[in-house]
């Protein structure tokens, strides 16, 4: 960690990191930000619930990260002798599908899948529904008409059915599904946006800022995002889950990834066929879909609790 | 008349006149004229005070002059030049405002440094380290301030905070809308001793609006009394003191403030 130039350069042991994390004066604005970081890190740990849910995230990470390492198997290595072997059995850790690839390489791989799949929705429908509903909620009149009967307009299609469509469309495959999945998923980030901009468009450090002589656009940046942002990450890691399972539900539909990628709603379709004779096929995948799922929802119902300002006053 | 000698003079030198000044809120139907035919001049480094109870329009007409209310007939002169619906760039930084509550008034999400630093970035002045050490200074806070959130301070360091924003553009009119009363009284003392000793260093010009009248006979040469969106008098300090004002509210305002005072 790089150590301000005013503080005492002789900052080795810990406690003395910890005393420059949680001083109330702080020298710098990099301090500034890095006390504000250890004060949530700080509340994260005191949730354990939360703190499973963000463990839970970590290792989804580090799987991805270290696949070919941890995986005993490539994800498309196919051996038809050992076909649907159970777990357990010899090198297949949890067992084999139809085609003989070990299933737990399989879920290693796909991990990379999931992530990719929440990453770029993550990265792309909440910073669109935000500009939408800020936009819409700060400048009123007109482009909040126009802007917000869009939204309307996208929230009364059925999520999974407007994917569907776009999915159609567009023809099948992990892209697709993630662009499908994105357009149909920010508008009630929009909602909640224009909401929270319109409690906060009449506040005095707005009107400050508006003083002097701030255009719009750097009003909605640098103030008025900074305050909505942490009801938007409490609802995108609560939405995270229901994204995971419905970039699984293409795939299980066929719509999504193709074989023989290892996406986990994919797997499940195929592991269909053999439920009631192989369970394990279709119902490993599903426990994976099942664990970062809750992690998801852990670390949302954890973060709802450290960031919502009302907390932050007592 | 002595009053209305003292008015014509201040006009001839004033900084800051209104007239006729009318504001609406609400549209068709429901608009409400919240201010009417308002009229006043403040000279360039005078103090004037805007008196009167909740809801007379005393704080729209700062709101107005300020640019942050925009349904408004009339005319607002700042040094002699009138002002339009859009203000312009070097409008913001002949006058700024102190608002009413500390506590709403700082974005809470935002470093000391960042609230200060900002009106610099946008009028694109240099040596901005130097400034914000300087006006934390001014305000009577140290710089190991610079960097705290809002929510580390008490409410009379974040007025302080919101008067050091106020001056980083160096303004020569001061809209101050009730600067003490969201405060302890403790603390409102001190926040009247530094804006009268900002005024007399900076040279600054004054418009303060308030319900409390010990606070215009502290801080203001003249004061204008508000009531129900319309100026009922225009007096000196001097002949508030002597408690012989003209119209009725007046000496009605005068004797509730008395109340207060233990005999």
């Amino acid at each position: 960690m790089t150590e301000s130039t005013n503080n005492s350069p002789s900052v080795t042991d810990s406690s003395n990191l910890r005393a420059w994390l949680t001083t109330e004066t702080p020298r710098s604005r990099f301090q500034a930000k890095m006390t504000q970081l250890y004060s949530g890190w700080q509340s994260l740990r005191s949730n354990p619930l939360a703190l499973v849910g963000f463990l839970i995230l970590v290792i989804l990470i580090l799987v991805a990260v270290f696949a070919p390492f941890l995986a005993t198997h490539g994800p498309s290595e196919q051996n038809l002798a050992m076909r649907l072997a159970p777990p357990g059995s010899d090198g297949y850790l949890l067992g084999s599908d139809e085609f003989g690839r070990d299933i737990w390489s399989r879920i290693i791989f796909g991990s990379r899948i999931t992530l990719m799949i929440v990453v770029l929705v993550a990265c792309t429908a909440p910073v669109f529904g935000l500009l939408v509903g800020t936009v819409a909620g700060y400048l009123g009149g007109w482009p909040d008409m126009v802007l917000m009967r869009i939204t309307d307009i996208f929230l009364a299609f059925p999520r999974l059915v407007l994917a569907l469509a776009f999915v159609a469309a567009l023809g099948a495959g992990i892209e697709n599904a993630i662009l499908a999945i994105s357009l149909t998923a920010w508008p009630p980030y929009a909602r909640i946006a224009r909401a929270e901009t319109l409690t906060i468009r009449n506040a005095d450090y707005i009107s400050a800022i508006q003083l002097q002589g701030a255009g719009s656009l750097r009003i909605i940046t640098g103030h008025i995002w900074p305050m909505c942002m942490s009801s938007i990450i409490v609802r995108v890691t609560l939405d995270m889950a229901g994204i995971i399972l419905t970039a699984a539900g293409l795939g299980f539909l066929g719509l999504g990834a193709q074989p023989p990628m290892p996406e986990w709603g994919a797997m499940i379709s195929a592991g269909r066929k053999f439920l009631l004779d192989h369970w394990w096929v279709a119902t490993m995948p599903g426990l994976a879909i099942f664990i970062v799922s809750l992690g998801f929802n852990l670390l949302g119902d954890g973060l709802r609790d450290i960031l919502d300002p009302k907390g932050e006053q007592s | 008349m002595h009053s209305s000698e003292v008015a014509q003079q201040l006009k001839a030198d004033a900084t800051l006149e209104i007239s006729n000044l009318d504001v609406f809120f609400g549209q068709g139907m429901e608009r409400l004229q919240a201010v009417k035919d308002v009229s006043f001049s403040v000279a360039k480094g005078g103090s004037f005070g805007l008196v009167g109870e909740s809801g007379s329009g005393k704080s729209t007409v700062l709101r107005t002059i300020s640019g942050l209310v925009g349904d408004w007939k009339g005319t607002i002169n700042i040094n002699g030049k009138s002002m339009d619906y859009r203000r312009d760039r070097a409008f913001y930084k002949t006058i700024q405002m102190v608002f009413q509550d500390p506590y709403a008034s700082l974005h809470p999400r935002h470093t000391i440094d960042r609230t200060l630093s900002e009106p610099l970035i946008l009028h694109g002045v240099g040596d901005r380290d130097d400034r914000v050490d300087q006006a934390l200074l001014d305000v009577g806070l140290g710089t190991a301030f610079r960097f705290r959130y809002p929510h580390q301070l008490s409410g009379g360091q974040r007025q302080r905070v919101a008067i050091a924003r106020a001056l980083m553009l160096e303004p020569e009119i001061m809209l101050l809308d009730e600067p003490t009363s969201a405060l302890d009284v403790s603390v409102q003392a001190e926040i009247l001793n530094l804006l009268a000793d900002l005024r007399q260093n900076k040279n600054l010009t004054y418009l303060l609006v308030t319900h409390n009248l010990a606070v215009v006979a502290h801080m203001c040469e003249d004061i204008a009394v508000m009531n129900r969106g319309e100026i009922v008098e225009v007096m000196s300090v001097e002949t508030m003191r002597k408690a012989e004002p003209q119209h009725p509210y007046t000496r009605e305002l005068l004797l509730a403030s008395e109340g207060y005072v233990p005999e």
